[in-house]
Formats: structure tokens, sequence, C-alpha cells
């Protein structure tokens, strides 16, 4: 019996498993999916914790619903993968062994690579890329008697590189719902030179901001935090004051890749963007956000990579060329408040631009615009998250390769 | 596609202002570009950032970060904003006559 390992049961472990579970010949193969824990968080959702929307409870499952049956689910700490023997040792000494091995270990905050982060930690500095981490904010949020928030972007790459504008947008209308507007100041601190790294969708979110007298600080890199005095303070010597700082921190791989020799300086694997091969090891695949391959690490990255993985994996058993198609497809619906959404649609080569989606003149979705319709599905995307995109079940319309159909690029100038 | 003359040389650029084709740098266009982002000469330590990010770029097909610099014991951050007024990776890139670093999508 031949076996496949997957570390990690988040989005990209759990669809692998469902894919691969139904591609591979059971009497042959085995799969096993290795996970810490047996909390399956849907990460979007995140983002409403803060506000109300929804409470923790609204976005948990537990991992082993999703994981198909006949599939094994070890719940342990991962101590490291020894390539070299093909195995993968567990904390508690077991040792697993694998012809293939899928990486789907993620990517998570680390506030302690910013000095003085973690001295304001959830007293006047809140993050809400964590179930706990959102929890403590809405907490906060209900009390904050007023003054100035600062939203901070640390460093890229982060996870979902919109949320921290749709927690900006959210906040301003949340505010304003509540005729509470005045009494605060939003400040939104980013290291790039905009709002959105790529530029007509930089154009369109930074207008949005402006529209809503969001004030932006760019090219703004933190060197530290100095939580006693409320401030950031960037390594040009710029200073932003804060009474509550919002913050993604520093967005990193799993401790596991680095004991592993695995990853580069931020923990993500080398991985080739097309193939999701591993860069060093022929029988090592990495799945999103911990491959270091230059793509949004998002959700709907992973989904378009697992089709396209699950055709490798196939084909590597089979000793056949390996098909280079991921394209570093990711559809988005970013929140601006006010129950309007903006869609996005892009890949490696091709910013998001402005059209329909996902057909042509009809759409029905716009891109690029705020309307209802993007908020109803970004509100309906959690049914299918669980019931769809975990299990490996296609979602109609929505191809794993960007297409151009629908889109429009500006007039130059 | 753009291009942009850099003394006697036309070299291609991309809207922002990126080189495209590597083939095309001399030391003496990084001079130049380095002219245009408000940096007035390249110091020896201003080289020894370039040349790395051109020797890495090579072995990754990416351009480093600034955390990749900071931890190959290339250079610490501070130091690297106050050769780099601004951006430092991003400039030290442009510099070196690399593409606009990725990892920010």
């Amino acid at each position: 019996m031949k076996k496949i390992v997957i570390l990690g049961a988040g989005t990209g472990g759990t669809v692998m498993s469902n894919l691969l579970h139904k591609r591979l010949d059971k009497a042959e193969w085995s799969i096993t999916v290795v996970d810490k824990d047996n909390d399956h968080y849907y990460q979007p959702g995140f983002l409403f914790i803060p506000f109300g929307f929804y409470t923790k409870e609204d976005v948990l499952k537990e991992k082993s619903k999703f994981i198909p049956k006949g599939v094994e689910f070890i719940i342990a700490e991962i101590d490291r993968v020894e390539p070299a023997g093909n195995a993968v040792a567990l904390a508690d000494g077991r040792r697993v062994l694998y012809d293939f091995l899928i990486i789907a270990t993620g990517a998570d905050i680390a506030p302690q690579e910013t000095p003085g982060m973690l001295d304001g930690w959830r007293d006047t500095i809140f993050d809400f890329y964590t179930a706990d981490g959102a929890a403590a904010l809405a907490g906060k949020l209900k009390t904050f008697p007023g003054g100035r928030l600062v939203i901070h972007v640390n460093e890229m790459p982060i996870k979902c590189p919109v949320a921290p504008l749709e927690f900006a947008f959210f906040c301003d209308w949340c505010l304003r719902r509540h005729h509470r507007r005045d009494t605060i100041d939003l400040v939104y601190v980013t290291p790039l030179s905009g709002a959105f790294t790529k530029p007509v969708a930089s154009k369109a979110l930074g207008d949005l901001l402006d529209e809503r007298k969001i004030r932006t600080v760019t090219d703004f890199s933190a060197e530290r935090i100095d939580a006693s005095a409320r401030k950031i303070v960037s390594y040009d010597g710029r200073e932003v004051p804060y009474d509550l700082l919002v913050t993604i921190p520093t967005n990193m791989g799993s401790e596991m890749i680095e004991r592993s020799g695995l990853g580069d300086e931020l923990r993500f694997v080398p991985t080739d963007p097309a193939t999701l091969q591993s860069k060093r090891y022929e029988n090592i695949f990495v799945i999103g956000d911990a491959s270091n391959v230059p793509a949004s690490k998002a959700g709907s990255v992973v989904h378009f990579q697992a089709d396209l993985l699950a055709e490798n994996v196939v084909r590597a058993i089979k000793k056949e060329p390996l098909e280079p198609a991921f394209d570093g497809h990711a559809n988005c619906f970013v929140e601006t408040g006010r129950r309007k959404a903006i869609l996005i649609d892009f890949n490696y080569e091709t910013e998001p631009l402005p059209g329909r989606f996902p057909f042509p003149v009809v759409g029905p979705m716009p891109l690029l615009k705020p309307s209802r319709l993007n908020h109803m599905a970004k509100l309906a995307f959690r049914w299918i998250y669980w019931n769809m995109l975990l299990r490996g079940r296609p979602i109609p319309f929505v191809p794993a390769r960007m297409k151009m159909a629908g889109k429009k690029r500006p007039e130059a100038g | 596609m753009p291009q942009k003359q850099y003394g006697n040389a036309a070299v291609d650029v991309d809207a922002e202002g990126f080189m495209t084709n590597q083939a095309q740098w001399t030391r003496e266009v990084a001079v130049a570009i380095a002219r245009e982002e408000g940096i007035a000469e390249l110091t020896p330590a201003h080289w020894k950032v370039i040349e790395f990010m051109q020797k890495d770029f090579k072995e990754t097909g990416q351009a480093p970060t600034i955390r990749k610099l900071n931890k190959t014991g290339v250079m610490g951050t501070k130091e690297l904003y106050e050769l780099f007024p601004g951006g430092p990776a991003k400039k030290a890139a442009k510099i070196a006559g690399l593409k606009k670093p990725e990892g920010c999508v």
C-alpha cells in the first residue's frame, strides 16, 4: 500500500483529501491527514466578528466532519518533515512515512516579529486574523470611547490582502450608523505605496478610502511599536499615534516548516508557481498559504489550486510530466460597507480589472464596483464553503483558470 | 513597451519604470536610475546590496525582501532605509535592473 500524507486540515488539506480520495485507487493508495487540532474556522468570517455580525461559533466546525470516510485523520502536533527519509515526525514520537507529501499548513500571524507589539496586545493593540483576536476586538470596539483608530498592515505578504481595507470600510459604516463617526478618526497605515498592490484596483480602493474620509499613510514600514506612548514608529523615523491599533502582524508559515529546513525567511516553502511542486523535492507538493508562490494568500486561490494540484499528484504517481497549469487565479469579494461589496478577479499576469463576472455584459456581478449583489454573494459564500468547496465539489461558472471574457482594461492615462 | 533613455543607453521599462530586460543593465544605467530616485551617489554599501539582489534574483527568480537582506546578514533594515530612503526593497530592485518585487499581491 502506498501512502499520501497531507499536512494540515484547513481549506487546502481538506479539499485535497476529498479530491484525491475520489481519484485514487483505494486498493493501492491510502491517504493520511495530520493536523494539530480539530477546529476548522471559516476564516473569511473573522472580519464580521469584531462588528457583532458573527460570533466565533458561527465560523467554527469540526475538521473531522469534512475529511472523507476512508481517509485517516491524525490529530497531533507535527515536529518536522524529514524529506531524506520520506517521513513526518510527530511531536509524540510517532513517524508517518509517505510516498507523496502535500504541505497545507497555512500561515499565521507573528506579532512577536515587531518589537513592542506584544506590549499592548489585546489592551490597545488587537488583531482580527484569529478567532480569539476578532472576539476580543468585538468587546473592545463596543466600549471604545472615541479617538484615533489606526488600521495597520505590518508587512507583506499577508493572508487576504483586502481584509484590512474591508475592516476600514466596516468601521466607517458602523460608526456612521451609530452617529459616532465624528468622534473617531480613522487612519489606514500600509507598507504599500497605495491601498492595494495592483494599479487599477489600488486606485478604485484608494478613491473609496478618500470618499469615506479614511486617511492613508503609505510606504510605512514599522520598525517598532511604542505601546506605552501609543505610537507606531517607522524605519524612516515617521510616527503614527493611535488610541486603538488594529494591526495585521507579519504573517509567517508554520514553525514546523522552519524546523524541517524547508522554508524561506518567512517560513514559506519555495514552490513552482505553475505546478505547485516543491522546488527541492519531487515528491513534495505545496498548496495555499504555506507556499511562496506570488499569488494572494486566500481561500479562493487554494480552491483553484486544488483542482490542478489533484491532477498533478495523479500525474506524478503515474510518472507523467506535470501540467504547469496554475495561473495565480484569485477571486475575492471585498466588503465596502453599506451592504455592498466589490468583486475582484485576477491572476499572476492580469491585475483586477473592471467589467462583469462571470459572463460578459450580463454578469450578473460587476467587477471592481460596489454592488448589493456582490455583498449577497459574499454572505452566501459561507454556505458554499462548508457544503461545496471543502468537499471538492465544483462551483458552477467559476473555472480554476482565470478568463478574460467580461473584463475591460481602462484607457491608458 | 515604454523605453527610457539613460545617457547613451535606451532601456525597456514597465509602467512604473522597472527594467524589463536585464541584459540592458549596466553600472552606468544603475547610477542614472539611482539619481532619478534621489540617490546622488552609489557607495560601496549600495553596491553590496545591489549585487546581492542580482545574485539572489538569479537563484530564485524573485527580488529579495528586506527581511531576506536582514536574515542573510547583508544589511540591517535601518541602514537599508538610510541608503535607499522611502522603500529600500523597491528602490534597490529598480536600481539593480530587476522587475518589481513580487510577494505583495
